[in-house]
């Protein structure tokens, strides 16, 4: 059979996300943010969440993804995601709001907006890329950088004596009453991607259902922060990242 | 015996060579061009062995750019 | 109900007036000398009302990133706080003036720098006026005197702020906060309906109705050619709220010898020094800025016209003086009064600054 009798639109059993727009995304090549912004763009469309649906994109390499999913955005300062959408979210319930917050952004400078919201148990869904870095402003510490991590801050490895312990700050997620689904999710093999979607669908879902906060991490690579292969930069994350910061659900009410 | 064929598109323009896909493809269907780049300079991905392909979408899922698309279809021997 | 007069502190009347506006949302924090407004908004629960949504934050930097998201969404938004407090604001206003959203914020301002103290000040008039956050962007402020003011400018504020996309800020004082007075509300208003804020606000990000084009409530902006437009944009909005709104009030200003200019309730204690002036044969008039940006530059420079010296009255070191100043260029002197760290002047210390500093100057 010739391939051009194979490749025609009824025989077609993956499609590029509706929501996604045709630009160019501005990631590194292999960045895990163009999986997870993939799998919002399919899970908002297929839930039928298009017309109520505001994302809020703080400061960090994901501030541009309204660049890019096709629904309603609001840029926010550094760590303030939360309180935005709280604002959102509080005049508009009947919308659905998600933030999209990286490590630095969720456990270090908006670690009270992101506790705080979460605790309030606001009916919005948080996404929370750990990639262990700071991949905007050119590879410095993040508070999930383990222990030994180079990075541009770190240049000697990550000490405790010198930069304290990595913040398990999903750990914390789950001990607050506010939230009713706290997951550990990753997108480096095909399998690891599905699940992580239907993890994303059942938090727009909780959402939905007025249940409260719920918080998806995803563990990612930042191949470029951590200098390597996108390929090396799965196996590090596989070999380094899930020993500290293993997947699964850690709270599903 | 029915058996699947699949082939997939790769949206050369998007593709930014990351190699993901070749990793995931556990039929070896894919690989990167070795010489040919698009016009951002990437070794695009590209079906090498395309009669190994069966279109489990692997690497779609896997693509952080959005750039395959997959077909399938069941043919009779 | 219509002309119902009632005795209540100014920090207990901007909470009602809110309501009364139809305010959607108050996101605030508890600091002195301006809690009153988010215990008035508690107590009185407008969410079984109106519908209006209030709620205590986490620190004032949530309180105004709450301010931001709802403002975004085109509702009528509002947070109130005294000078530390406005101090952890000023990156959440900046952003708000950046993607030009409305919202009210109300400063009831103590004594700084620092922790200082909580008792009245005027001394974040810079920070009000020339900026505050980063970046060039301007605030409409608007100076209450009264505890009618403080009502009044909820809706005055909230009206400009949603005709110019651009926020306001009420800057009061501990005094008009705390203090006591009669005051007449406005009638209840109802709130719009989301079908109305969508028509009212096509910009906002509620989500993209009939699948129209996605809405990006944004003030970043990586190409500096876009984003010398998009300040120039900024700034063409400045220069016709400039022109269109400076609002002052002038008490006897033709007969007058000496001018005196302060604002918010410490003009009320000047036009008692007036009193006390007038009696000794010293003739004052009162120019009052209501506006402090836009500064009533043109009606200061007409109203100094021909008079012997200008005296600014504030509870700073001398801030607004410098606005007067480049009104009244240097066509006369002008002194500057003031107390500092929370202390309120008596009338008898204004008229013995004016007979001092301009009647008769030491040499």
């Amino acid at each position: 059979m010739e391939i051009k009798e194979i490749i025609r639109e009824e025989n077609k059993v993956y499609s590029s996300p509706v929501l996604l727009d045709e630009t160019d995304m501005h990631y590194c090549p292999g960045c895990s943010h163009g999986v997870v912004h993939k799998l919002v763009a399919e899970v908002i469309h297929e839930m039928g969440l298009t017309e109520t649906t505001v994302g809020v994109s703080p400061v960090g390499c994901a501030v541009f993804a309204y660049n890019y999913i096709d629904v309603d955005w609001v840029e926010a300062a550094h760590g303030r995601a939360p309180a935005v959408a709280t604002g959102i979210k509080r005049l508009w319930p009947d919308n659905t709001v998600f933030t999209y917050q990286g490590d630095g952004d969720m456990a270090a400078i908006g670690t009270a907006e992101s506790i705080h919201a979460a605790n309030r148990g606001e009916n919005i869904v948080m996404i929370f890329i750990n990639n262990a870095i700071y991949g905007m402003t050119g590879g410095q510490m993040a508070p999930t950088t383990l222990l030994g991590q180079k990075t541009s801050t770190t240049p000697y490895g990550r000490r405790v004596d010198l930069n304290g312990h990595p913040l398990e700050i999903t750990e914390l997620m789950k001990l607050l009453d506010g939230t009713c689904y706290v997951t550990r999710q990753a997108v480096h093999t095909p399998a690891a991607v599905r699940k992580a979607k239907a993890a994303l669908k059942k938090a727009f879902q909780n959402s939905l259902d007025k249940k409260g906060t719920s918080v998806v991490e995803i563990v990612s690579t930042c191949n470029s922060g951590w200098k390597m292969t996108p390929e090396q930069a799965n196996n590090w994350m596989v070999d380094n990242m899930f020993p500290k910061y293993p997947l699964g659900d850690l709270k599903n009410e | 015996m029915a058996k699947v064929k699949g082939a997939v598109t790769v949206n050369i323009a998007r593709c930014k060579g990351c190699n993901l896909c070749v990793v995931a493809c556990p039929t070896d269907t894919l690989a990167l061009q070795p010489h040919e780049v698009n016009d951002r300079g990437y070794h695009f991905a590209y079906m090498k062995q395309p009669d190994n392909c069966t279109g489990c979408t692997s690497c779609a899922w896997v693509c952080p750019d959005a750039c395959i698309e997959v077909f399938r279809v069941k043919v009779d021997e | 109900m219509k002309g119902e007069v009632k005795l209540m502190k100014g920090n207990e009347a901007v909470a009602l007036a809110a309501i009364r506006y139809g305010c959607d949302g108050y996101f605030g924090y508890p600091i002195t000398p301006q809690s009153e407004v988010l215990e008035t908004l508690q107590a009185e629960m407008p969410w079984e009302t109106t519908g209006m949504v209030v709620l205590q934050a986490e620190s004032e930097v949530a309180a105004i990133n709450m301010v931001y998201g709802g403002a975004a969404t085109g509702k009528a938004v509002m947070t109130s706080s005294s000078s530390p407090g406005i101090s952890l604001k000023q990156e959440g206003i900046s952003y708000i003036a950046a993607a030009q959203l409305p919202a009210l914020i109300l400063n009831v301002m103590r004594g700084g720098p620092g922790l200082g103290t909580i008792q009245p000040s005027q001394a974040d008039y810079f920070q009000a006026t020339k900026g505050g956050g980063h970046g060039d962007y301007h605030l409409i402020v608007l100076a209450p005197s009264s505890v009618q003011e403080m009502v009044d400018f909820v809706t005055l504020g909230f009206d400009l702020s949603f005709k110019y996309l651009t926020p306001t800020m009420i800057l009061a004082d501990g005094i008009v906060g705390q203090m006591m007075e009669k005051v007449v509300l406005p009638e209840q208003r109802p709130r719009r309906t989301d079908e109305e804020v969508k028509a009212q606000c096509p910009w906002a990000a509620t989500g993209r109705t009939g699948l129209r084009k996605r809405n990006v409530v944004t003030s970043l902006e990586m190409d500096p050619a876009r984003m010398e437009v998009n300040n120039h944009r900024l700034q063409a909005v400045y220069r016709e709220i400039e022109k269109n709104e400076p609002r002052w009030e002038e008490k006897d200003v033709d007969n007058a010898d000496y001018l005196i200019v302060s604002f918010g309730s410490v003009a009320r204690i000047c036009e008692k020094a007036k009193e006390i002036a007038e009696e000794k044969g010293i003739k004052v008039g009162i120019f009052r800025p209501i506006t402090l940006w836009p500064y009533p530059i043109d009606a200061l420079e007409k109203a100094a016209k021909d008079k012997k010296g200008v005296l600014v009255v504030e509870l700073n070191a001398g801030q607004m003086i410098e606005d007067v100043r480049l009104s009244v260029h240097d066509s006369l002197p002008v002194k500057h009064f003031g107390r500092l760290g929370g202390i309120i002047p008596s009338p008898t210390e204004i008229v013995q600054a004016l007979e001092q500093k301009l009647i008769n100057p030491e040499k």
